[in-house]
């Protein structure tokens, strides 16, 4: 004769908590788009790459402060810009406080343009661009062509003699390029749009991913570094894959 | 394929920095910087100041130039005038694009904004006048051929007259001409040709090109923009009025302006655009050009920028 | 400083410095020169800010 021990009825298995799977290295997995997105940003951007508290060593010239400075100077062009914005484009003609805020505006820019090149010149002959810094580089070139373009369109809405005389003649490159026709210099409206609009969006991305770029590759080495110099004498031994490459 | 043999500076540019560090307030450093620029900018505009030469309107320069004024407005009857003969985007004109061999840019829009000097410079305006010049249908009546035959001969006989004018021309076969052009001078003296050319069939409009190209088919424009150093052969191209900086930037592009080929070239705003668009490329790709990239070595100004960290090492 | 308003100021045409084909406005001649001069500062100027860590 069998008996058929009944065990106690146990409660149906309880579904844990769902937790993300946790793999080896401690890392979150990512399952969504915005999980993803976020993975993606802090393996190419991590924090305290993004927002330091450190700098290399070797970082101790006053040719440093030139892109800062650049920066510094877009910032006093779009306030200055937004307070031209509150009267629109004939204030400066018609209120004395519309013209010192003009002026302003001028002078930025020029201080800009001063502050870049001067960047651009010490990157050049640092040679900036080494170490996987080309898109750096060309982002930078970009930029600075971009910002010629907004300058361009900000001069030709001065609406005095200065911009019809700019109208008049700028006219001529672009409709022998062949993109007057759809760039038109003497139609304020379209130009005042380009200018506020457009060119000022255009430049703050393509700054902006300049500048992202640069903290992601970090400030440049010394052109001379060596693995034995003592800045780097405490460093962990670099990989000694010459020809490897990356 | 030999394995290329990256150098030990190049290998330590790759990496993360793993060497010794400086403390460093990106943030402190960006706000001094736009105190510091802020400081500077105030001054500047506050010393300084920026330039505003009034502008000029079509009133303004039939009273400062009368003669000029009239002569143009017979260039435009004529269909001689730079606008007339400029070709897209304005209008077709045979030969009339700049291009470069087979390169014909100027030509992509075809006419876009189309232009036609006589009828949208000159008649039209005047046939908005509460009463219209009796040249205007004259004018209007007849055939193409007299048209152009009355406007040149008129055009001509103006740039022979003493001052070129229109007091003192010769007799001739001019038509209606001299009556139309003489309107349209007074229109805009009166200031109605500037209103008429600007709102055409509308209230809103901000498209000056039509002021722009008759006020730029005349000598008046120029002469006062060569007065301020502000034509092409003048550098014109990076200079403001008065001695305010003006786009410095655009040294290069306005230095070709000044060189042959360029200088005399009909097609020199298609040459400079497109040597100045390669060299913004290269520019760009800097990074590869042998030789171009190379020159930082050869004169290492870099020594200087990194001299603490030479000397340390 | 005062010299300086003057100089920029006023409808008459700019100061013009020439030498052969090359004429340049003064204003931004003196922006150019600046340019220059801030870079060569940059350059030889001694650098001397920020603690060093580590």
């Amino acid at each position: 004769m069998t008996t058929t021990t009944t065990t106690t009825t146990s409660t149906p298995p309880v579904t844990p908590p769902v937790v993300p799977p946790v793999n080896k290295a401690d890392e979150e997995e990512f399952y969504t788009w915005t999980g993803k997105a976020r993975g993606w940003l802090l393996k190419k951007l991590p924090p305290e790459k993004l927002l330091p508290q450190d700098q290399p060593s070797y970082v101790a010239s006053w040719i440093y402060v030139f892109g800062m400075g650049a920066i510094a100077a877009l910032v006093v062009i779009i306030v200055s810009g937004i307070v031209l914005s509150f009267n629109g484009p004939l204030w400066w003609h018609q209120s004395s406080l519309g013209h010192f805020v003009n002026s302003t505006h001028l002078w930025s820019v020029e201080l800009f343009f001063v502050f870049m090149v001067v960047h651009l010149w010490g990157k050049y002959w640092m040679t900036a661009w080494r170490g996987g810094r080309i898109l750096t580089w060309i982002t930078g070139v970009v930029a600075f062509a971009v910002s010629i373009v907004a300058g361009f369109t900000g001069y030709l809405l001065q609406t005095n003699f200065a911009s019809q005389w700019i109208a008049f003649e700028g006219k001529d490159a672009l409709n022998a390029a062949g993109i007057g026709a759809w760039f038109n210099v003497a139609n304020l409206g379209q130009i005042f749009m380009w200018h506020i609009v457009l060119l000022p969006l255009a430049v703050g991305v393509v700054v902006a991913l300049h500048v992202v770029l640069v903290r992601m590759h970090g400030v440049v080495s010394p052109a001379d570094a060596t693995m034995t110099d003592s800045q780097l004498r405490d460093a962990p031994a670099l990989d000694a894959a010459a020809g490897k490459g990356n | 394929m030999a394995k290329k043999v990256l150098s030990e500076s190049e290998q330590i540019a790759r990496r993360p920095w793993k060497g010794s560090l400086r403390e460093y307030d990106l943030f402190k450093e960006g706000t001094i910087a736009v105190i510091i620029v802020t400081a500077l900018t105030l001054v500047l505009a506050g010393v300084i100041g920026s330039p505003d030469e009034p502008s000029i309107t079509l009133q303004s320069w039939a009273k400062a130039q009368p003669n000029d004024f009239v002569a143009t407005a017979t260039t435009e009857l004529a269909g001689t005038s730079e606008t007339a003969g400029y070709g897209p985007p304005y209008n077709n004109t045979q030969g009339a694009t700049q291009t470069v061999g087979p390169l014909d840019l100027q030509s992509l829009s075809g006419v876009r904004i189309p232009i036609d000097t006589a009828k949208d410079l000159v008649i039209t305006p005047l046939s908005t006048m509460p009463s219209v010049p009796s040249g205007v249908s004259e004018w209007n009546g007849a055939s193409a051929a007299d048209q152009t035959a009355w406007a040149t001969a008129y055009s001509d006989a103006l740039a022979a007259a003493p001052n070129n004018d229109p007091a003192q021309v010769a007799t001739g076969e001019y038509g209606p001409v001299p009556g139309i052009t003489h309107a349209l001078l007074g229109m805009a003296a009166s200031g109605a040709l500037d209103g008429v050319l600007q709102a055409k069939d509308s209230f809103y409009n901000l498209d000056y090109t039509p002021t722009i190209l008759l006020l730029g088919d005349g000598a008046y424009f120029g002469d006062l923009a060569t007065a301020q150093h502000l034509t092409g052969d003048q550098w014109g191209m990076m200079n403001e009025t008065g001695n305010y900086p003006g786009q410095s930037w655009l040294w290069l592009f306005s230095l070709f302006y000044q060189i042959e080929p360029f200088k005399s070239a009909g097609n020199a705003d298609l040459l400079v655009v497109g040597v100045m668009g390669v060299l913004t490329l290269l520019l760009a790709l800097v990074p590869f050009i042998p030789g171009l990239r190379t020159i930082p070595r050869w004169i290492p100004l870099q020594r200087l920028v990194w001299k603490d960290y030479y000397k340390k090492r | 400083m005062h010299g300086l308003a003057l100089l920029a100021a006023g409808s008459e045409p700019g100061i013009y410095l020439g030498w052969g084909p090359f004429v340049i406005q003064l204003g931004n001649f003196v922006v150019i020169v600046v340019m220059l001069v801030l870079f060569v500062l940059a350059l030889v100027l001694p650098f001397t800010k920020g603690k060093t860590r580590k």
